[in-house]
């Protein structure tokens, strides 16, 4: 086939370049990846060649639909969750016992490398994992149609692998743009800009072939993800490398400009990436789970255009108090203030969708996360345009509280809706009728949630806390505290935030047996779902 | 809630119409916003219109709409600084040309003194001397009574003023300890480490230590006296007293003796004003081990 040459003609230039690109490396993280690159591309070069004028198979189920790459991504998408809740857990007992910043391990393994490390992992491999698969599983369902691009997915799913691995050796490495969840150097950058147009391409080009008439609301809220995260993506990242032969790269926008472009792209990562792509997921499993109809068509048009134009002007609320003018800090609020109704008809839309299936809610583990959840994404959907108050971010900025406000929103609403998604997903991908373990879903449940509390009670104390504790002035005005101070006292807090990150990884590791044991084969009579146990 | 008129279907459960249209088994109900959702909505977007007249807000041509408050976080702040300044004008002033070692008669200026003092060093030495002045390995402990440049009011101000052995300032202390491994046979250290920990009481090697004396009043006594009390005119420690700045262990007295230490403390002046130097002196001298000091 000659597409099979041409692909053997690109595979040998990368493998070359690559050899170049070690050899010539400024610094050890390049000089690491070339190395990487040049050993896969070389390996796909000898696989290309030896299944060249073999037969191609189709990728297509019994049930027509193209399920092998979320497969793909149910695995991947479990793998990097444990991976990054493994590296959180870590930090938080970093912070809290210092010394494990273990001198043998520096300056690889210390808090400040293994933090977007921490990040990135459950932000973009954990979180766009499940966003890909599940984007993919239900773009084919709601427009009963197969994905488009035939192999395409297969490139959008590994070299999206291949950008997670990249960025966080990258971390460790030293290689890092220090922008907050863009940390990644700009070669990495430029991969995942391909990526993201494949995967754009792919979804554009479903929908386009869609058996549907109308588009179902998840698919608006997938697109404006895959879309919005792209323009956010390159224009957060327009950086000029020092060398082509080196991983610095310096920014375009300088000084208040790129905190401003920061910010903008910071906070819709939280907007785009971590909640209109989550409402999508959240607008197909739950009336799936729940099988009820979704509770309103119209007020989902209504928070979705609303969701989307208001989220994208609400950045400059990080940056309150800062050489940022006043009057950008003034519409960021405000936007943000206005937000909290747009927010919250995703959760009312969730949650009203169980109308006449709550008694659910006491035989289904998987209905309980979904409503737990949808009430997470409220209360930190409230949270956030109250922190964005001017006021209270005088109190609330550079603290921990700002930490609790976004794991109360992304172990909550994020991690729960993912685990819900996974135990939806696994026994209908691998063909079992239901999941190993009912009572094991359970414990998972009650281990993360009770996790999510202790974290998010532990930041708002400790963040308060230390909030108050820097104002604090005697009566003649002068300063009573030292930074050194509010740290100390933070400690016993920042130990309970540590358990509630080793019970929310426990709860995710028994999640990891159950799947295992489901895709394994073999199922456990327990309760059926949706079936009560009287 | 359903027109018996439109042929639309109706969900059995909650008697509400739908949609019409189906993906995969799930329908959508037609059920109208909720009310208290769109008036929140509403209020929110008054609120808005409200806030972004009242305040700096919306980007014209050369400058932004300063809103009819007039408010800006900078002027704020500007407001905030003045206010704590006009408040403590006063006694800043007279705390500029107080003589510290009398000022504990004034009871009022002096309490004034040791807060700000408190302040100014919570947010300036706390970061070597640590939160609570108990000092680190390298720098001193402002707590015990011993002192390498002298403890009384007076002297404290000028170390903080001018500091120690930096570039900054030519009035800076300055006194260098020449590095002995450079100097002295190599077996010559470990008796003067032993020598030197006998001087402290700490437990030694008597007969290494006896044959140390002399080694230690040729290169030692010069500066840190021939009975080891030290010399504060050059900032040489007291060595008898147990108190060590960089560690008293035989490896960290052969690192000192063979490589010699180089601490460095910034001048203050002029970064913190003469009140807050006054301040911080009499905060320091008030921890604990402040020295009498001298008559007049």
């Amino acid at each position: 086939m000659t597409s099979n040459y041409l692909k053997l003609i690109v595979l040998a230039g990368v493998t070359l370049f690559a050899a170049l690109a070690a050899s010539w490396g400024r610094d050890l993280a390049y000089q690491v990846h070339a190395v990487l690159i040049m050993v896969i591309a070389a390996g796909m070069f000898i696989w290309v060649l030896r299944n060249t004028d073999e037969p191609v198979r189709a990728g297509v189920d019994d049930n027509g639909y193209m399920d092998d790459v979320i497969r793909a991504g149910v695995i991947a998408t479990t793998f990097w969750g444990i991976v990054g809740f493994l590296a959180g857990t870590f930090i938080a007992f970093q912070l809290a016992f210092p010394a494990l910043n273990f001198d043998w391990a520096q300056p690889y393994f210390n808090f400040g490398r293994l933090r977007p490390l921490h990040t990135s992992a459950v932000i973009f491999a954990f979180g766009g994992n499940a966003l890909i698969m599940s984007s993919f599983y239900i773009v084919q369902r709601t427009c009963g149609t197969r994905l488009w691009g035939g192999n395409l997915r297969w490139f959008v799913f590994w070299g999206y692998q291949l950008f997670i691995v990249l960025a966080a050796t990258g971390y460790v490495l030293g290689a890092t743009q220090s922008r907050e969840y863009a940390e990644p150097e700009w070669y990495i950058d430029i991969w995942l800009t391909i990526i993201w147009v494949s995967y754009l391409a792919i979804y554009m080009g479903t929908l386009i072939k869609r058996q549907e008439k109308h588009i179902y609301v998840a698919n608006w809220f997938f697109l404006a993800f895959i879309v919005t995260v792209a323009m956010l993506h390159i224009v957060n990242n327009l950086h000029v490398p020092v060398s082509i032969w080196g991983s610095k790269s310096v920014q375009v926008f300088s000084g208040v400009q790129d905190a401003m472009t920061q910010w903008w792209y910071g906070h819709n990562a939280v907007g785009f990436f971590l909640t209109a792509g989550f409402l999508g997921m959240m607008y197909y499993f739950v009336p799936k789970q729940a099988e009820r109809p979704v509770f309103s068509y119209k007020l989902s048009i209504i928070h979705f255009w609303a969701l989307i134009f208001l989220y994208i002007w609400a950045g400059p609320h990080h940056l309150h108090y800062t050489a940022l003018p006043d009057w950008a800090a003034t519409l960021g609020m405000v936007f943000s203030i206005i937000l909290w109704m747009p927010s919250w008809g995703g959760m009312i839309n969730g949650l009203m969708t169980l109308n006449g299936a709550w008694d659910k809610l006491r035989t289904d583990p998987i209905i309980r996360m979904m409503v737990i959840s949808l009430a997470f994404y409220g209360m930190s959907t409230f949270e956030g345009p109250m922190m964005s108050i001017r006021a209270v971010n005088s109190l609330s900025h550079y603290t921990d509280w700002t930490i609790g406000h976004v794991h109360s929103g992304v172990l909550g609403w994020n991690g729960m809706i993912t685990f819900a998604a996974l135990y939806f997903l696994t026994p209908k991908l691998w063909g079992r009728a239901q999941m190993y373990s009912m009572s094991a879903i359970n414990w998972h449940f009650w281990l993360a949630t009770i996790g999510i509390v202790l974290y998010a009670a532990s930041m708002w104390v400790t963040g308060i806390m230390e909030g108050l504790m820097w104002r604090e002035v005697d009566s003649q005005g002068f300063l009573v505290n030292s930074f050194a101070d509010t740290v100390a006292a933070k400690f016993p807090m920042y130990v309970v935030r540590g358990l509630g990150g080793v019970m929310y990884l426990a709860g995710a590791m028994i999640m990891v047996w159950n799947l295992w044991m489901t895709i394994r084969g073999g199922s456990k009579v327990t309760a059926p779902v949706g079936v009560p146990a009287e | 809630m359903s027109d018996p008129k439109d042929n639309k279907p109706v969900d059995d459960v909650t008697g509400v119409e739908t949609t019409g249209h189906t993906w995969d088994g799930i329908e959508e109900l037609n059920n109208p916003l909720p009310r208290w959702w769109l008036w929140c909505f509403y209020l929110t977007i008054i609120w808005g219109i409200g806030y972004v007249i009242a305040y700096p807000a919306w980007p014209m041509i050369s400058k932004a709409t300063p809103g009819l408050l007039g408010y800006s976080t900078r002027g704020e702040v500007a407001r905030d600084i003045d206010t704590f300044r006009e408040a403590s004008a006063a006694n800043d002033a007279a705390l500029a040309t107080s003589d510290l070692a009398t000022l504990s008669q004034n009871e009022d200026l002096y309490r004034y003194a040791v807060s700000s003092g408190a302040a100014v060093f919570r947010n300036n030495c706390s970061q070597c001397h640590g939160s609570g002045a108990a000092g680190a390995k390298g720098y001193p402990n402002l707590l015990d009574d011993d002192w390498l440049w002298g403890g009384n009011h007076e002297q404290i101000a000028y170390t903080v003023r001018h500091g120690i052995r930096n570039d900054a300032d030519d009035d800076a202390h300055y006194s260098e300890m020449p590095a002995f491994g450079e100097i002295l046979e190599e077996g010559d250290i470990p008796v003067l480490v032993e020598y030197v920990r006998g001087l402290a009481g700490e437990e030694h090697d008597a007969t290494l230590a006896a044959s140390g004396e002399e080694l230690y009043i040729d290169n030692c006594s010069a500066c840190h006296g021939e009975n080891g009390m030290g010399d504060r005119d050059q900032g040489a420690p007291n060595l008898t007293d147990a108190i060590w700045l960089y560690g008293g262990d035989r490896d960290s007295l052969t690192e000192t003796i063979t490589y010699s230490r180089f601490g460095v403390m910034p001048p203050w002046s002029p970064r913190l004003s003469e009140a807050q130097i006054q301040a911080v002196a009499t905060y320091v001298h008030q921890l604990g081990g402040g020295e009498v000091d001298p008559a007049n």
